[in-house]
C-alpha cells in the first residue's frame, strides 16, 4: 500500500435495520488532504465520516487507517481514534469541566502526559483560535462560535494525524460560521490531514484539495474542488450545485 | 365577670399542672427518655448504613443496566438486575425486613441492626438504582461519541463524562430518596428493633399514654426531615449556580 494513504476504505456499507446508508463506498485519504465531501441530507455522508473512526460499525466492507484494518474487532480500536480528532455538528464539549479540563482531560488521560504539560500545549492552541481568556469559563458561557472554536483544539490537543469534521457550522448561528470556518482555514494552511462533512460550498471550494460528492450512499464524483464545481460531470451532482450554488 | 375568669385561670394552672405531670411521667420517670434517645441512635445507624449499601449497589445495577442498554451486552447481569429490581420494588419493605431477619438469617444469630442495615440497603439500591439509570440516560449521546472520539474506552468515557453529569442530575432525587429512607426504617420494630418509633411505643406501653410519646417521636423524624430538605434544597440552589 502506498504510504501516502492515511485512510483506504473499501466496499464499505451501512444499514440502520433495513435502511441503506452507505452502498459500498471506496475512497483513499492522503496525508495532507483537505477531503471535503459534499451532498444533499441523507446522502450518507456524515455516516461515511463517523464510519472513518468506527463511532458508526460498518455493516460491510473495510477501514484502514496507517495501513491497520481497524474494521478487525481485534484492533484496539481505542488507539486508532486518539489519532483521528472529531468535530461534531453539535460541539460536545463536555459541560462539567471548564474549556482547559476539557482540552487536557484527553492528553492527561490518555497520552500521559504531565498535567503542566498539558496545560501548556492547550494554552498554544487556545491562542491560536483568539481564547486564551476563555480557559476557565465553562462551556454554557460560550457562544455557539467559540463552542465549536474550543472542540477543535480539543481535538488538536491530542495531536491527531486526521481531523474528522462533521458538519462543524451547521448548528451555528449565521454569524458565527466564519470564525470557525476562519479557524479551520488555518488548520488546513498547517498542513493536517483533514475530511470535512459540510454545506458550506464557498470554503468547500476554496480550502479543499479533494471534493467528494456523495447521493444515497454512494461516491458519485471525486475531483479537485474546483473542477467539481465548474464541471460537474454526472446529472446529480449538477442538479445539486443547481440547488445549493 | 370575674369569677369566670377566675375559673378560666384555675382551668389553665390544672390543664398545665396535667401536662406538666404527662411529661414526666412519659419522659423523665425512670428515664423514659433514653428510649427515644437510643432509638434516634440507633434509626440514624440504620439509615446511614443502608444509606452507603444503596449507593453502591444502586450504582452498580444502574451501570449494569444502562451497559446493557446502549451496547447490549452484560445480558447475564442485567437478568439478574431486572429480577433484582421486580422484587424489591415489588414487594413491601416490611415483608423484605422480615423475610431478612426471619428467613435468611434465620440459622445464625444476627444483630438486629446488622439485619435492618441490610434489608433497607437492599430495598433502597433497587430505587437508588433506577433513579442513577435515568441520570445516565439522560446525558446526552454526543457526550459519549465526543469521549470515544477522544479515544477513551466505554468505561473510561462514563467514568469521567458521563457519570458526573448523570450523578449531578439526580443528586436531588437521590437526597429525596434518601430522606423517604429515614422514615421508612420506622418499621423495624417488626423485628423487635428498638428504633425511634419503637422507642416511643415502649413508652406508650409503660404509661399507657398514647398522645405524648407518639407526637415526641413524629416531632423529631419532621425536624430531621425538615432539615435534611433544606439541605436538599440549598444543594440544588448551588448545582445550579455551577457552570453559571
Amino acid at each position: 500500500m502506498n504510504d501516502d494513504v492515511l485512510i483506504r476504505v473499501e466496499n464499505l456499507q451501512k444499514y440502520f435495520g433495513e435502511q441503506k446508508a452507505l452502498d459500498g463506498v471506496d475512497a483513499e485519504i492522503r496525508k495532507g488532504d483537505v477531503a471535503v465531501v459534499i451532498g444533499p441530507s441523507g446522502s450518507g455522508k456524515s455516516t461515511f465520516l463517523r464510519c472513518l473512526n468506527l463511532l458508526e460499525v460498518p455493516t460491510g466492507g473495510k477501514v484502514f487507517f496507517e495501513n491497520v484494518d481497524i474494521t478487525n474487532p481485534k484492533v484496539d480500536i481505542n488507539k486508532h481514534r486518539q489519532k483521528m480528532g472529531m468535530v461534531f455538528q453539535q460541539f460536545n464539549l463536555f459541560p462539567h469541566m471548564t474549556v482547559l479540563d476539557n482540552m487536557i482531560l484527553g492528553p492527561v488521560k490518555l497520552l500521559k502526559l504531565p498535567k503542566e504539560k498539558a496545560i501548556d500545549n492547550a494554552r498554544v492552541l487556545l491562542e491560536r483560535v483568539g481564547l486564551a481568556d476563555r480557559k476557565d469559563a465553562y462551556p454554557s458561557q460560550l457562544s455557539g462560535g467559540q463552542k465549536q472554536r474550543i472542540a477543535i483544539v480539543r481535538a488538536l490537543c491530542m495531536e491527531p494525524d486526521v481531523m474528522l469534521f462533521d458538519e462543524p457550522t451547521s448548528a451555528l448561528d449565521p454569524e458565527m460560521v466564519g470564525e470557525v470556518l476562519d479557524v479551520m482555514r488555518n488548520l488546513a494552511q498547517s498542513g493536517i490531514t483533514m475530511v470535512v462533512v459540510t454545506h458550506e460550498m464557498g470554503f468547500a471550494r476554496e480550502v479543499g484539495t479533494r471534493a467528494i460528492f456523495m447521493d444515497e450512499g454512494k461516491i458519485i464524483e471525486e475531483n479537485t474542488p474546483k473542477e467539481l464545481f465548474n464541471n460537474p460531470k454526472s446529472p446529480r451532482l449538477h442538479s445539486f450545485l443547481a440547488k445549493v450554488l | 365577670m370575674a369569677d369566670w375568669i377566675e375559673q378560666l385561670k384555675l382551668n389553665f394552672i390544672d390543664w398545665f399542672e396535667l401536662i406538666q405531670a404527662k411529661f414526666i411521667n412519659n419522659f423523665i420517670t425512670d428515664n423514659r427518655w433514653k428510649y427515644l434517645w437510643d432509638g434516634l441512635g440507633v434509626t440514624i445507624k440504620v439509615t446511614f448504613f443502608a444509606v452507603l449499601i444503596g449507593i453502591v449497589l444502586g450504582f452498580t445495577i444502574a451501570l449494569i443496566r444502562s451497559t446493557h442498554d446502549k451496547t447490549g451486552k452484560l445480558k447475564f447481569l442485567n437478568w439478574f438486575s431486572q429480577v433484582y429490581l421486580t422484587v424489591i420494588r415489588g414487594t413491601p419493605v416490611v415483608v423484605q425486613l422480615l423475610i431478612i431477619y426471619f428467613v435468611i438469617f434465620a440459622s445464625v444469630n444476627i444483630n438486629k441492626v446488622v439485619a435492618a442495615i441490610i434489608a433497607f440497603g437492599i430495598n433502597s439500591g433497587a430505587y437508588v438504582a433506577e433513579i442513577v439509570r435515568s441520570g445516565i440516560m439522560s446525558v446526552d449521546e454526543g457526550q459519549t461519541e465526543a469521549g470515544r472520539s477522544l479515544g477513551f474506552t466505554y468505561a473510561q468515557t462514563m467514568w469521567y463524562i458521563v457519570i458526573p453529569q448523570a450523578f449531578k442530575n439526580v443528586l436531588p432525587a437521590l437526597a429525596n430518596e434518601f430522606i423517604v429512607l429515614l422514615k421508612e426504617t420506622s418499621v423495624s420494630g417488626y423485628i423487635a428493633l428498638q428504633d425511634l418509633t419503637k422507642g416511643g411505643d415502649i413508652i406508650r406501653g409503660r404509661t399507657y399514654d398514647a398522645l405524648m410519646p407518639l407526637l415526641a417521636v413524629a416531632l423529631i423524624y419532621l425536624i430531621m426531615v425538615v432539615f435534611l430538605t433544606k439541605g436538599v434544597t440549598i444543594m440544588e440552589r448551588r448545582l445550579r449556580n455551577s457552570e453559571r
